[in-house]
């Protein structure tokens, strides 16, 4: 690699961090001023990159161009305004998980919208007017509008950055970032605020989306990736720190420039190294560096503290006898169900799904709920559960009996090491932390073709031939399914479940009663890790196969989904979550095209209208949760 | 022999000194008050002494071993109780289990998996809360008490490692006058029966001079005077801190 070739990536690099900081700078902004963590920000991106291509369609020429990259990013704005107003100041004294289910099914919405109005194929924009062209650089062609693309980004800077020194407005927002409640006491219209920051945010990430338009069509994918983009900046800036959002978006778009630019190199030993294949695996490892050695951003300042908590939960109480005896009831119902609808029956095979589902919800609920700790990356322990069997299945040729018992293993590695880390952190940082863990699992099993098979996963991963048939592999689920949720109940009940409980309720007297926080929380993401490793050793053998797909920062919010559709408070809203989430998705998006829509309107629903779940909502209305009152 | 011996403490935040050469010491059975005008540094103090923050330099002695590096679960494992400024319970847990949590840490058992927790010493536990009066509450969740009742359930936890050193920062703020007496009676009545040691940080004057032994009197960051109730009462410059020299209103009229 030469080195005008490495100057000329470098540039690039530019060019890409400027459309990174529009993006960046509207989440840290809103995030500063709101605390929510916007996850439709990728989709506000990829709005922007849309509405940009309808607009140019109808408008030509240099002026036209222009005009149409500035009404898409006012449009964007007003889409956000609108967003803010009809669901977000619903909920901005709601747990801060409920925040981020919420803009996350918001996500959902928006993709189905995109597709339902632009399709599904990918839209080319058109080159920039006047700027089409390209000017020659140390001997390489360089594009003009990569040029301009280099001027914007610091020149926005500017703006954003006058705006918030040198104007009343901006003195507010300065204000609300560091106490919105001190902000709101002095009598300043906080809503107005609030909306105009959104607005402003949504504008800027639609600006972004336009801007890239003449580089990269726009396509329905665009979100995910732009968010997880987004997510990586702004937390390695630092929340709320503009200058550090730009700072982190040319880090970011430098680190993986230079990935590109190194090519791929043989090693002395033999073998070669790919380095742009590392670009994802970097971005997030940069990530979980930055976090753990400076847990505020390189510019960022530690979170003010949160004045309006949840209530706290009321006390864990052993089963009644009514619990009992439908657990029982359910369990023989189980039992019998094979003998009932037959051995060939679609519904043994939606009930194991249904298993898999519950021991991986149950999992996430233990340091979840009782944890107090919001993963945002659970996937990445089903994922090495699930590669874990079928590796070492297929290419160490281990019996399947003792591959699916390595699940165990896999995933309480992972969660040995991710989690040693994670556990410094708390509240958002902690949930941005373990999405990017999930990610880089994900991003390692996608890119690293030679051992997991890349995208195609590995196939052929069947069970042993005595466990073959559907109804043996039912029971096997079911039985680990059980023993699963007995185990981590009865950790609950146990000191060590108590003490987990302690950390989460007050840090500050669990230190004081010598209980070594970390430590507590660790082991519990150890333990929750070993479960949800099983979960996906039970789904690689129940499918046969395992993908980089099935272990996608999705399953980590379906897990979330789960056990909030269940309730977080009690123990069985996590099986009741998922045992309800899957039946739907089987039946929604069997018959519905834009089921994926429907889920996001459904976690709305949810979020807006039952925050306690469906087992918390039955248990209000029959009085049960009424011990505090 | 002393029980606690701060040797020279000192703590700046940017170019504050919020505690500035600060030596005392604290014999066992003794009840100690720290007083001083807010921002005097007493909180910046205990939360020294505490293991919360680490000192810029001096020493604190526990028995003549030097706890000034440790952090504070260390601190509490030999033996040195705490309650806050505000009150710092398990909202999730019921009053009882509040004060098991604290046993079962004492007695090492944080990691066991398979045993129940809600068996472990109850009977024990009931006791402690019989001691401050909270024995009828002991099976409501400790998130819904009101805040005095919650302060006592905080003495109790402090109380569940049988501890020499109780560190009390504002026990009685946020109570009615006849709780607070009730807290300081009860208190001074462990103080001489467990011959524990008690340092405690207050603004009421009242429950100071009716309960404390002896004084220390801190003003920004510094220790000014230390000595008895009387010899408090007397000293120039406690007054001249609590009250003003009067300089300032005859400069003013000159």
């Amino acid at each position: 690699m030469s080195l005008s070739g490495i100057l000329v990536q470098m540039l690039n690099g530019l060019a890409s961090a400027s459309t990174l900081f529009l993006l960046a700078s509207g989440l840290s902004l809103i995030f500063g001023v709101t605390r929510i963590v916007n996850f439709a920000h990728g989709s506000l991106f990829m709005l922007g990159a849309y509405i940009a291509w309808s607009l140019t369609e109808r408008m030509s020429g240099a002026l036209g161009f222009w005009a149409a990259m500035g009404l898409s990013a006012l449009a964007v704005g007003a889409i956000g305004a609108a967003i803010e107003m009809l669901l977000l100041r619903r909920i901005y004294r709601a747990p801060e998980l409920f925040q981020l289910l919420a803009t996350f099914a918001l996500t959902l919405v928006v993709r189905d919208a995109v597709l339902g109005v632009w399709g599904s194929e990918d839209l080319l924009g058109p080159r920039a007017p006047g700027l089409s062209g390209s000017v020659e650089i140390l001997g390489r062609r360089f594009p003009q509008y990569d040029l301009a693309l280099i001027v914007i980004g610091p020149l926005v800077l500017a703006l954003v950055w006058l705006l918030l020194r040198r104007t009343r407005w901006g003195a507010l927002v300065r204000a609300a970032t560091q106490d919105r409640e001190m902000v709101g006491a002095l009598g300043v219209n906080q809503s107005l605020l609030f909306t105009s920051v959104f607005a402003l945010g949504a504008a800027l990430a639609g600006l972004g989306g336009a801007l890239q338009l003449p580089r990269e069509p726009a396509s329905a994918g665009l979100d995910l990736a732009a968010i997880g983009d987004a997510f990586v900046v702004v937390v390695v800036g630092g929340m709320g720190s503009l200058p550090g959002a730009f700072v982190a978006a040319l880090l970011i778009a430098e680190i993986k420039a230079l990935c590109i630019a190194l090519g791929t190199w043989s090693l002395p030993w033999g073998g070669t190294i790919s380095f742009p294949k590392f670009t994802l695996v970097a971005e997030f490892l940069v990530m979980a560096i930055v976090l753990v050695v400076r847990p505020w951003g390189l510019m960022g300042k530690p979170q003010a503290a949160v004045r309006t908590g949840a209530p706290p939960e009321t006390p864990l109480a052993p089963a009644d006898a009514t619990t009992r005896i439908i657990g029982f009831a359910t369990l023989g119902a189980l039992a019998a169900l094979p003998l009932i609808v037959g051995v060939g029956s679609y519904a043994l095979v939606l009930s194991i799904d249904i298993f898999i589902g519950v021991l991986f919800a149950v999992s996430l609920h233990f340091v979840m709920g009782p944890g107090g700790m919001h993963s945002f990356g659970h996937a990445a322990y089903f994922g090495l559960g699930a590669y874990a069997s079928g590796l070492l299945l297929k290419s160490a040729g281990l019996p399947m009996e003792l591959a699916l018992v390595m699940s165990i293993l896999g995933g309480a590695l992972g969660a040995f090491v991710f989690g040693w880390f994670c556990v410094r952190l708390s509240g958002v940082y902690f949930a941005m932390l373990t999405l990017a863990f999930g990610q880089i699992v994900w991003s390692v099993v996608f890119q690293w073709d030679e051992v997991t098979g890349g995208s195609n996963g590995v196939i052929g991963v069947w069970p042993a031939p005595w466990l073959a048939a559907k109804q043996t592999y039912y029971y096997l689920a079911l039985a680990c399914c059980v023993a699963g949720v007995l185990l981590l109940r009865r950790i609950l009940f146990s000191p060590f479940g108590y003490a987990l409980r302690a950390t989460r309720d007050s840090v500050l007297r669990s230190d004081a009663i010598g209980i070594d926080v970390q430590r507590i929380q660790w082991i519990a993401f150890i333990v929750a890790g070993a479960v949800c490793g099983l979960a996906g050793g039970l789904f690689a053998f129940s499918k046969g196969s395992i993908s980089p797909e099935t272990i996608s920062v999705g399953r980590s919010i379906d897990g979330l989904v789960m056990v909030l559709l269940g309730g977080v408070e009690t123990l069985s809203g996590p099986i009741v979550g998922a045992a309800a989430f899957l039946f739907l998705q089987d039946s929604i998006a069997r018959h519905i095209e834009y089921w994926r829509a429907m889920l996001g309107l459904l976690i709305l629903v949810l979020v807006l209208a039952f925050p306690d779940g469906i087992v918390g909502a039955v248990r209000k209305r029959l009085g049960k949760g009424s011990q505090q009152t | 022999m002393s029980l606690l011996v701060v040797d020279r403490l000192c703590k700046s935040f940017g170019g504050v000194r919020a505690v500035d050469d600060v030596s005392f010491s604290l014999a066992p059975g003794e009840l100690l008050a720290m007083i001083g005008p807010n921002g005097a540094g007493k909180t910046t103090c205990f939360n020294m002494i505490n293991g919360q923050l680490a000192a810029d330099s001096g020493r604190v002695l526990l028995h003549d071993a030097d706890i000034s590096r440790l952090p504070p679960r260390e601190i509490w494992k030999r033996g040195v109780g705490r309650t806050f400024q505000i009150a710092a319970t398990f909202a999730s847990l019921t009053v009882v289990e509040n004060v098991q949590m604290a046993l079962i840490s004492h007695a090492g058992r944080l990691y066991r998996m398979w045993s129940r927790a809600a068996a472990f010493e109850r009977e024990k536990a009931l006791a402690l809360l019989a001691q401050v009066g909270m024995a009828e509450q002991a099976d409501r969740p400790c998130g819904v008490l009101a805040y005095g009742d919650v302060k006592r359930v905080e003495l109790a936890i402090a109380l569940a490692n049988e501890p020499k050193l109780l560190l009390m920062d504002e026990p009685t703020a946020g109570m009615a006058p006849k709780e607070r007496n009730e807290l300081m009676a009860l208190t001074r009545k462990l103080v001489v029966e467990r011959g524990i040691g008690v340092l405690f940080t207050e603004h009421s004057m009242d429950v100071v001079f009716g309960y404390a032994d002896r004084l220390v009197v801190l003003a920004r960051g510094k220790l000014i005077a230390q000595g008895d109730v009387d010899a408090i009462r007397n000293d120039p410059n406690v007054r001249a801190v609590y009250f003003g020299s009067g300089k300032t209103v005859e400069r003013a009229r000159a």
